[in-house]
């Protein structure tokens, strides 16, 4: 240390669209050293896919296209998973004294959240990369033609979003990481109760209910008739009405409870 | 002058718990203002209002001239905050920390990264730059954290106890550079529990104690009223059992030591040290109204 510090007087601060990058930045950073985090999204799809294939698949389908079925499936829970850790990043950021020195700061402190959100869309979308390739080398035959393709990465864009800000919201109303790794747990028992993996039909009644009223059921069946054809009908509209439902219910209450917390630790 | 900070009647409770009950300060630009209490006294929660992280019961605030409510985003452009507990981001590198807060204060990446070498330099950090701050002891954080305060210069320092678990040569580094940048105009306010490094550095000194301000002046106004020096008292296992804050004058010892020979137990030994935080507090706040010296 010297004796004299000249720090440059400066009273601009980043712009809105700067400081945003600036926290994208910073959670992609932090998704590419949190290691067992990424050994998950990308390991994960992978050894889902195989189990799901070859273990599960020929009890579930004898005929072999079990694969085809289970495609959308497997994205969805990747992205479940790959998303949760999402909660515990902003809780471990609304924990740390980091927090209140971005609120001292004349910026946006909401992006952080953003950021983190962002760096959450890019991992998932690899592991979701990820699935379809190792399904294309199991044997997964998807006829889906390029609007398709893109129809289907619109969903599951959607999707990721969606169930990224739920658990960044987790995050923000859990007290602590752990808390928030506990709560945001629930989560990811929705895309069992689906007909991810088997066909509705073959439920208990009562359950059959649940699992064609929840959102992640019209999501599954809208990318599975995008890539492989199968009927959609309302499907579609039901999944983008529910995933632009929750997103919106996340961000709102999210934001809240960001404000909320000002100065409570 | 304009204060850089004006409080008028702040209260804060926590539910119940009152922490600050009318609170009055003035610090004048371009000084070092210095908070000394004890623990719990209030002093975070105090520096966390006047840097909007926390929202008053009631009283109002002027920062730089900008109302604490309703110029919230002046306030913020003229302040800089380093708390108790260090605020970086233990994944990045300490590199990464100062170039990311350069960013985000507007710097363009080539002068946050001029910037963030020249802090690490100052600080003794070079050598741990590329490291991540996970790996940094306590006082390697520290400066870190402090570093990040200075990325750019902002009119009003905050320093919540800046030197506590820092080793000699850092507090006394630190002490300069919080010197030199009040000679440079910037105005600092910070908290401590020592009142050495309030008696070094402040131009004025508040102590806070039950939610009040107990009593404000210079140092040497505030030492005046507890006596220069402390008389401690020893018995044989080395236990201190008695304290006699004194003028310090040779004089006087020699009056006091007089008296104590007949009423003190055989054996019993003596220091001289300087008062203690503890001393002055004690002697503060055994006049339970606000009373300025000055
Ligand atoms: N968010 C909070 N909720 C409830 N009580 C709080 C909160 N923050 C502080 N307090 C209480 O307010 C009182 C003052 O706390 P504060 O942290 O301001 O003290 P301090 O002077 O900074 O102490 P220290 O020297 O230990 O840092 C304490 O009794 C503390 O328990
Ligand atoms: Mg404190």
């Amino acid at each position: 240390m010297t004796t004299r510090t000249l720090a440059p007087a400066q009273s601009k601060s980043a712009s809105f669209g700067a400081a945003g990058a600036v926290f994208i930045g910073r959670s992609l950073r932090h998704s590419l050293r949190n290691t067992e985090a990424l050994m998950m999204a990308i390991l994960l799809p992978i050894m889902l896919m195989l189990l799901f294939t070859y273990v599960f698949g020929g009890a579930l389908d004898p005929s072999g296209h079990y694969v085809n079925y289970v495609v959308p499936g497997i994205i969805l829970l990747c992205a479940g998973f790959g998303s949760s850790s999402t909660a515990v990043d902003v809780a471990t950021d609304m924990t740390n004294g980091i927090i209140d020195r971005f609120r001292t700061m004349p910026i946006a402190s909401m992006n952080v959240i953003t950021g983190h959100v962002t760096a959450s869309l890019a991992r998932n979308l690899l592991a979701t990369a990820i699935v379809i390739g190792v399904g294309l080398l199991v044997g997964f035959e998807p006829s889906a033609d390029f609007l398709e393709w893109l129809g289907a990465a619109g969903m599951i864009t959607l999707f990721i979003l969606t169930f990224t800000w739920l658990f960044a919201a987790i995050g923000l109303v859990a007290g602590t990481p752990a808390a928030a790794s506990g709560y945001g747990f629930a989560l990811l028992f929705l895309p069992y109760l689906s007909s991810a993996f088997v066909q509705t039909d073959t439920m208990p009644t009562w359950l059959q209910w649940i699992a064609e009223n929840q959102p992640i059921t019209p999501v599954i069946e809208t990318i599975r008739g995008l890539l492989t054809g199968t009927p959609i009908g309302n499907q579609a509209w039901l999944a983008v009405g529910w995933c632009l439902l929750l997103l919106i219910i996340a961000i709102v209450w999210g934001s809240w409870s960001f404000r909320r917390k000002a100065g409570r630790r | 002058m304009i204060p850089a900070i004006e409080i008028r009647g702040l209260r804060k409770a926590f539910g119940k718990q009152t922490v600050l009950s009318g609170i009055d300060l003035n610090v004048p630009a371009g000084t070092i203002f210095a908070l000394l209490g004890p623990n719990g006294a209030g002093k975070t929660t105090l520096i966390h209002i006047l840097s909007t992280l926390v929202a008053p019961d009631a009283g109002s605030v002027r920062i730089a001239g900008h109302d604490l409510v309703g110029g919230k985003d002046g306030v913020k452009r003229s302040i800089s905050l380093t708390g108790q507990f260090a605020a970086v981001d233990e994944v990045l590198t300490g590199e990464e920390n100062l170039r990311m807060m350069g960013r985000l204060s507007g710097l363009s990446a080539s002068e946050a990264k001029a910037r963030a070498e020249e802090l690490l330099r100052r600080f003794d950090l070079t050598d741990a730059a590329r490291k991540r701050v996970k790996t940094y002891s306590g006082g390697m954080r520290r400066r870190l954290d402090l570093a990040v305060s200075l990325v750019v210069r902002k009119p009003i320092l905050f320093l919540d106890e800046p030197t506590t678990g820092m080793d000699t040569h850092s507090r006394r580094a630190l002490w300069d550079m919080i010197l030199g940048l009040a000679e440079e105009g910037v105005t600092v306010f910070l908290t401590t529990q020592y009142l050495e490094e309030a008696d070094q550095l402040a131009d004025r000194i508040a102590v806070i104690a039950g939610g009040k301000i107990v009593a404000q002046g210079t140092a040497k106004e505030l030492k005046a009223r507890i006596g220069e020096d402390v008389l401690e008292l020893r018995d044989e296992r080395d236990e201190v059992f008695r304290e006699i804050p004194t003028g310090g004058s040779v004089g006087e010892i020699k009056r006091l030591l007089d008296d104590l020979v007949r009423s003190v137990p055989e054996g019993a030994r003596l220091n001289l040290r300087r008062p203690s935080m503890d001393d002055v507090f004690v002697a503060l706040t055994a006049t339970p109204k606000e009373e300025s010296v000055s």
